[in-house]
């Protein structure tokens, strides 16, 4: 059997995105040995792909804000399943966090008195996302890379883990391979930080890039870590329709934000036919003062374009099954109406939206500045994921953190637009910190030889089957029937049906084949992809049986209602004893004194 | 839908060969969605590096009909189907395999370029103030997605193989965001001049004809580095000054 490359880390870090590379240059800065292991090539991760911006409650544009309002909006949009805990540190420590990234040469667009500039978005009661046009997420990346590559850690672009080592009970380092040569690398580490990312691509119509496999929830779930919230699914409202090869292409929040307003085939702003109870306080009575909102009126309440994410895809939703959608099965999406409003129009929209105006020019021949867009709900963001200790990032196995999208905890039910960018340099600035305090008290470890050989062996394996099948056509099943199944609106019978098809496709798995060799195998590394997303498409079914209520992102048509008993608890993954999946119900801490009285004085 | 032929470059460091491929095109689609057709139905092994399918990440970079361009913004409905399209890995950097190729030296010269040195914070609580106006220019060249197909066009990389020598556009425009970000006090003209190779650019402007993010690389980047470099060493009068002067 082939060998290995074995490399020696204090502290490895899976994943080099906004969260990865936070944690990497935070550890890096204690001196310790650092490792970034990363699918792709450096700066190319997902967070590339944020647009909208970062939330941190700065006050630049409006001097009420503060953490204490962020925090009890984070709680709000999250439908209090949120683990406060983060959710008070992430409202505390986010401003810090913007400011830093200026340090380290970010430039955010500016208020005219030279501060950070803030806008507006869904569910964030004040201005509060430092944003640079949008492509906020770009910026933030190569700032985080440009910084971390004279930090002294090790990059390791375009391996793919396998499996974390674990040395009895605690995790030791990773083993996988470098997917341009297709050798087999152990990473020997004391502590591990996963920040893989999220699950898109179990779904058919999806934002995210190939690289959303699930890596990170699937790793650790095998090694026996807890999961938490995995039937929360963010289906961000505004993806491209049109032309079919785009569709599920993310159009940001910050269309909406700027002044952008959703319409149905007869042209209605339908938005205004239902405003959640939770919301009716904060949201605008008439299309005068929504606009006036979203052009920085302090006395003006948001427009209900920017009600939370799970609301709004699901009023898009339910225009399109009532037959007012678009030509072509989504809603107009329309900024161009504030030529209105703004005498240069087309400039403005130009400037704060570059990439949606060079997007739909490209990609669809449509002129933002002068026509509407069609837009529907795409598979966006994993609010679950790995469960962690709040204040360190710690799953629930030693010497194993998790930050970022691949962590659950910090956005409950449902994820506020902006609250992503900054979860990934708080918590990644945690996982880091805490991860080295680990590995400096847990030093020695061992790695298993028998749990290589089998990683190897089953690495191997597709290569000598004779079956024929290989993976797409497994993946594209895969998400076809996610899609269909245990999509936007959920059904018991459904998602049952669901639970039958995954375990064929399960089998099928099991003899995929592959042909040519290890170097750059598409093939290859999709096969290796297969297990990560069919274990949290069942974890995602699972849990999402199992809560019986419609909350933040997960609706049930056969139980339309919330239901404040479910609300006491998160809903747990993780593995039997014999291998099979267990999820259950477990009961939400109580909230302090302190943080329950600063959600009663905001409602 | 209509057929087209895809004649795609398969092969590694050892040499290759194009292999035609027939692939039924839909409505609105891009190269990569060819390529990945192709991958999924014909050569499950085809290599190709890619990543947000979206213009914004920077990973699909090849040669397109001798073009470089991005494969997921590049639109069938603009090349001329009746001809086979010719799909082939950008030639400035080593082959991996099929469409991949190494682009690991744009990693290692990104290291040598002094990093970012901010002056003293303006305010006491740590913050800096600056003026958009300030940092227009600068915020263009940070619309980088770093896809090196300026580099790859380049003809001091991709004819001369001077990557020893000259950084390439890439990089100057990185050198160009720092030195002309307000809050830096850094100095790299030196170095341009000296070791990144500044010289070496005569300002044929393939770079800014072929970046999908449209970023003004020569005028606004390079000839304005160019210009401090002579102001700094071949400006007659200052030079009469450091003989008489010293």
């Amino acid at each position: 059997m082939a060998g290995y490359v074995t490399h020696n880390y204090d502290v490895l870090i899976v994943g080099a995105g906004g969260a990865g590379l936070r944690a990497a240059i935070e550890a890096a800065s204690t001196g310790c040995k650092v490792g970034v292991v990363c699918k792709s090539l450096l700066g190319k991760a997902h967070t590339v792909m944020a647009e909208g911006g970062m939330a941190a409650a700065m006050g630049n544009v409006d001097d009420r804000d503060n953490w204490r309002v962020h925090f009890s909006d984070t709680m709000r949009g999250g439908q209090y399943l949120n683990n406060w805990r983060m959710a008070q540190l992430h409202a505390q420590e986010a401003p810090d966090r913007a400011r830093e990234l200026e340090a380290w040469g970010a430039l955010f667009d500016r208020t005219r008195d030279g501060r950070i500039l803030q806008r507006n978005f869904g569910g964030h009661r004040y201005p509060r996302l430092a944003h640079v046009g949008d492509r906020t997420g770009l910026e933030m990346i190569r700032t985080l890379q440009d910084h971390g590559i004279h930090s002294g850690m090790e990059v390791h672009m375009e391996c793919t883990v396998l499996t974390l080592m674990m040395d009895g009970g605690r995790c030791a380092g990773a083993f996988g391979y470098h997917r341009e040569r297709g050798q087999f690398m152990l990473w020997q580490a004391k502590a591990v930080v996963l920040a893989t990312g999220g699950i898109g691509r179990a779904f058919k119509i999806t934002s995210n890039s190939w690289e959303y496999t699930g890596d990170g929830q699937a790793l650790a779930y095998r090694a026996g870590a807890e999961l938490m919230d995995m039937e929360f699914v963010q289906f961000h409202p505004t993806g491209m329709v049109w032309p079919p090869s785009v569709r599920g292409i993310l159009v940001t929040e910050g269309v909406r934000g700027e002044g952008g307003v959703l319409k149905n085939r007869d042209g209605q702003r339908f938005m205004f036919d239902d405003i959640p109870d939770l919301y009716k306080n904060q949201t605008a009575d008439g299309e005068d003062e929504g606009w006036r909102y979203t052009q920085g009126d302090k006395n003006a309440r948001r427009p209900p374009e920017l009600l939370t994410r799970d609301h709004v895809a699901r009023c898009i939703n339910r225009e399109v099954k009532a037959g007012r959608g678009s030509p072509h099965g989504g809603v107009f999406l329309d900024i161009a109406w504030i030529k209105k409003h703004i005498p240069s129009a087309e400039e403005h929209i130009k400037k704060k939206l570059p990439s949606m105006y060079h997007q739909f020019m490209q990609l669809a021949n449509i002129d933002i500045t002068k026509e509407p867009m069609e837009v529907g709900p795409t598979t966006h963001y994993m609010m679950g994921g790995v469960r962690v200790d709040g204040d360190s990032q710690m799953s629930t196995i030693p010497g194993l953190f998790a930050a970022g999208e691949v962590a659950a905890g910090l956005h409950g039910a449902n994820r506020l637009g902006g609250n992503s960018l900054s979860d990934l340099v708080v918590f990644g600035k945690r996982a880091g910190e805490y991860a080295v305090k680990f590995a400096r008290e847990n030093a020695v470890i061992h790695s298993d030889e028998t749990q290589i050989g089998a990683a190897m062996k089953s690495a191997l394996a597709p290569f000598d089957r004779t079956a024929k099948e290989g993976p797409y056509q497994i993946q594209h099943d895969l998400q076809d029937k996610m899609q269909d199944l245990v999509g936007i609106v959920r059904l018991e019978d459904e998602m049952q049906q669901a639970l039958g098809v995954l375990e064929g496709l399960n089998q099928r798995a099991a003899q995929v084949s592959v042909e040519g060799n290890r170097q750059y195998n598409g093939g290859w590394h999709t096969a290796m992809d297969l297990p990560n997303l069919l274990m949290v498409s069942e974890a995602i079914t699972r849990s999402a049986i199992l809560r019986k209520e419609s909350r933040g992102a997960q609706f049930r048509d056969d139980y339309p209602y919330k239901d404040p008993e479910w609300g006491k608890y998160n809903l747990i993954t993780k593995q039997g004893a014999n291998g099979e999946m267990i999820v259950e119900k477990r009961e939400i801490p109580p909230l302090p004194a302190e943080l329950k009285q600063i959600i009663e004085e905001m409602k | 839908m209509a057929q087209a032929t895809f004649r795609i470059w398969r092969g590694d460091k050892n040499g290759g060969a194009f292999k035609d491929y027939m692939v039924e095109t839909d409505q609105g689609m891009v190269v990569l969605d060819a390529v990945h057709r192709i991958q999924a139905e014909q050569a499950n092994d085809l290599a190709v590096r890619w990543n947000c399918k979206a213009g914004k990440c920077g990973s699909c970079s090849a040669e397109i009909n001798g073009m470089p361009r991005l494969m997921c913004m590049t639109r069938l409905d603009q090349l001329d189907l009746s001809m086979p399209v010719i799909v082939e890995p950008m030639h400035a950097f080593p082959s991996i395999r099929d469409l991949v190729t190494d682009v690991s030296w744009n990693f290692e010269v990104k290291k040598k370029i002094k990093k970012f040195k901010p002056r003293k914070p303006d305010a006491p609580d740590g913050t800096w103030r600056m003026q958009q106006a300030d940092i227009d220019r600068v915020q263009e060249f940070r619309k980088c997605i770093e896809c090196f197909l300026c580099q790859d066009v380049c003809h001091v990389l991709r004819e001369h193989q001077k990557h020893d020598e000259f950084i390439g556009p890439r990089f100057l425009v990185y050198t160009a965001a720092l030195e002309m970000n307000p809050l830096d006090t850094e100095d790299r003209v030196a170095d341009l001049k000296e070791r990144d190779g500044i010289g070496y650019c005569n300002i044929t402007t393939c770079c800014r004809q072929v970046c999908p993010e449209h970023i003004t690389i020569t005028e606004n980047a390079i000839i304005p580095l160019k210009e401090r470099v002579v102001d700094q060493y071949f400006d007659p009068l200052k030079k009469l000054f450091r003989i008489f002067g010293a």
